[in-house]
């Protein structure tokens, strides 16, 4: 068994001056004090990885600068899906008796650290270099590609996904964190600058600079315990071009084994979290883990199913899309929200009820994918 | 491990859309190896595309990337099915839809040579 006994999260923005280690180590910092625990309880440590600060150990760059000497260490690289496949692994470590608290980290100065071109050129490098990025592609349109498919597949509209931005920035504005804090609206979104087609501006989420961080441990150190139920990956490809259908891709796959694993059923689910790089991803990803039937997801938006007081709670922090994506702490925003949520500490973005909660992250172009399921124990 | 030699194709500047077969297990590739993703032997066969296929998806880029890919925009990402069975990313017309019969030529992009899909006659 483990615990999420800690969380961490900076606002997402600009941070001038800020390098990805200062903003690992305040994310850190919150998280330690949040769980109560001081740098010394601290045996395990993981890591992902930035694009601003390339590194061969980043994670022992990291614990040093930081002050830890943890017995087990270092960092992982999954795309979108490192801050879920940390937390995954944290899990795995406890529950294996490797370590007894995990801190887990992420943060980046994506946006203040580097030109707007070399972001964009370092994240298409997620590309085959001879066979895809010797085309001009951009990882808007690797996903345009896929969204251009899903649309003519299952009677998706750009309105529809308009409805994902809306949505998420209407979470946002209830966050003082976030990165964005003007309302939008579908035609907003439609008449947005269109980076790669059927995308627009606002069908993407930003780059930023921000900080996660969180502690997995064996047991509560709280007065409200949150238990990783398990959680389960797949991994189908990595290049849009070897992708498989769209009924076979890894989410359907992750949450599947994920389900098993656990005994927990999407029906259990109170809370999600779900991956939303762009409107199209967090559109495919509801209907792939069972959040929505085929086509449905816009709808249940539009219904209210997904918002604060919906029946199906999601992202209240608004995202990748409207909280912000510094890299590996963008995904790991929604995780530190969960347990917010769970805990009862989401202020006046309080859900009603976060029992249960399943999270879901996605890296590449929905090339690896880790669902998780977390409870609140009574 | 057979030495792989580098394709005679547009990934290296010759007007050609190379794939590969292997002997032993019949699995057709687009991304070259010097072994057989399917099955792991070493006895494959170059071929040469017929330069024909089916659109899967498009995506036109109006946000590029580099000064130099900016200088081309707009362009219309393509991914096609091809005759042979393999699914390739190229460029294409920009008007190009979901299921268009489509056929090979090449153009230059970025100082290199790429291929380029246009609706077929039939």
């Amino acid at each position: 068994m483990s615990y999420i006994t800690g969380v961490g999260l900076l606002p997402y923005g600009k941070h001038e001056g800020s390098s990805t280690i200062d903003l690992m180590s305040r994310a850190a910092e919150l998280a330690l004090a949040d769980a109560g625990l001081k740098r010394g309880d601290i045996d395990g440590f993981l890591c992902g990885y930035s694009t601003t600060m390339p590194h061969i150990m980043l994670a022992t760059v990291f614990a040093e600068h930081f002050g830890i000497t943890p017995s087990y260490a270092h960092a992982i690289q999954v795309g979108g899906a490192t801050g879920m496949a940390m937390a995954m692994l944290a899990h795995q470590l406890v529950e294996g008796g490797v370590a007894r608290h995990v801190l887990v980290v992420g943060g980046e100065n994506r946006l203040t650290g580097q030109s707007r071109d070399a972001s964009i050129q370092a994240l298409a490098q997620v590309g085959h270099p001879a066979y895809e990025v010797s085309l001009g592609p951009t990882i808007p349109a690797y996903y345009g590609l896929v969204a251009n498919r899903y649309m003519h597949e299952y009677g998706v509209t750009q309105e529809d996904l308009a409805e994902f931005a809306v949505l998420m920035r209407a979470h946002a504005l209830t966050h003082p964190g976030a990165q964005f804090h003007e309302p939008i609206t579908v035609a907003d979104v439609m008449a947005s600058k269109t980076i790669a087609t059927p995308l627009k501006l606002l069908d993407c989420c930003p780059v930023s600079d921000g900080g996660a961080a969180l502690v997995v441990s064996r047991e509560p150190t709280g007065k409200i315990a949150i238990r990783v139920l398990g959680a389960a990956q797949a991994h189908t490809h990595q290049h849009i071009t070897a992708a498989p259908p769209l009924s076979g891709l890894g989410a359907e796959i992750a949450i599947a084994r994920a389900r098993q694993a656990t005994g927990v059923e999407i029906s259990d689910v109170r809370y999600a979290a779900v991956y939303d790089s762009f409107t199209i991803t967090l559109a495919m990803l509801l209907e792939d883990l069972g959040l929505a039937g085929r086509g449905e997801a816009a709808a249940r938006v539009r219904a209210g199913h997904f918002g604060q007081h919906g029946a199906m709670p999601l992202n209240t922090h608004g995202g990748l899309l409207s909280y912000g994506h510094c890299g590996v702490g963008g995904a790991m925003a929604h995780l530190v929200e969960t347990h917010l949520q769970m805990t009862g500490r989401a202020e006046n973005r309080q859900v009603k009820d976060a029992s249960v909660a399943l999270l879901h992250g996605d890296g590449g172009v929905l090339s690896s994918h880790v669902s998780m399921f977390l409870e609140r124990v009574k | 491990m057979s030495e792989l030699k580098p394709a005679a194709d547009w990934t290296t500047g010759t007007e050609a859309i190379s794939f590969q077969c292997c002997r032993a297990c019949q699995s057709i590739q687009y991304f070259r190896r010097s072994f057989c993703a399917a099955c792991g032997s070493s006895d494959l066969d170059d071929r040469v595309s017929s330069g024909e296929g089916t659109v899967y998806a498009t995506s036109l880029v109006l946000r590029a990337g580099t000064p130099e890919a900016r200088a081309h925009v707009p362009y219309n990402i393509v991914l096609v099915d091809t005759a042979e069975g393999f699914r390739m990313m190229a460029h294409g017309a920009n008007d190009l839809v979901i299921g268009d019969k489509v056929k090979a030529g090449y153009r230059q992009f970025t100082g290199h040579l790429v291929p380029f899909f246009e609706r077929s006659g039939s």
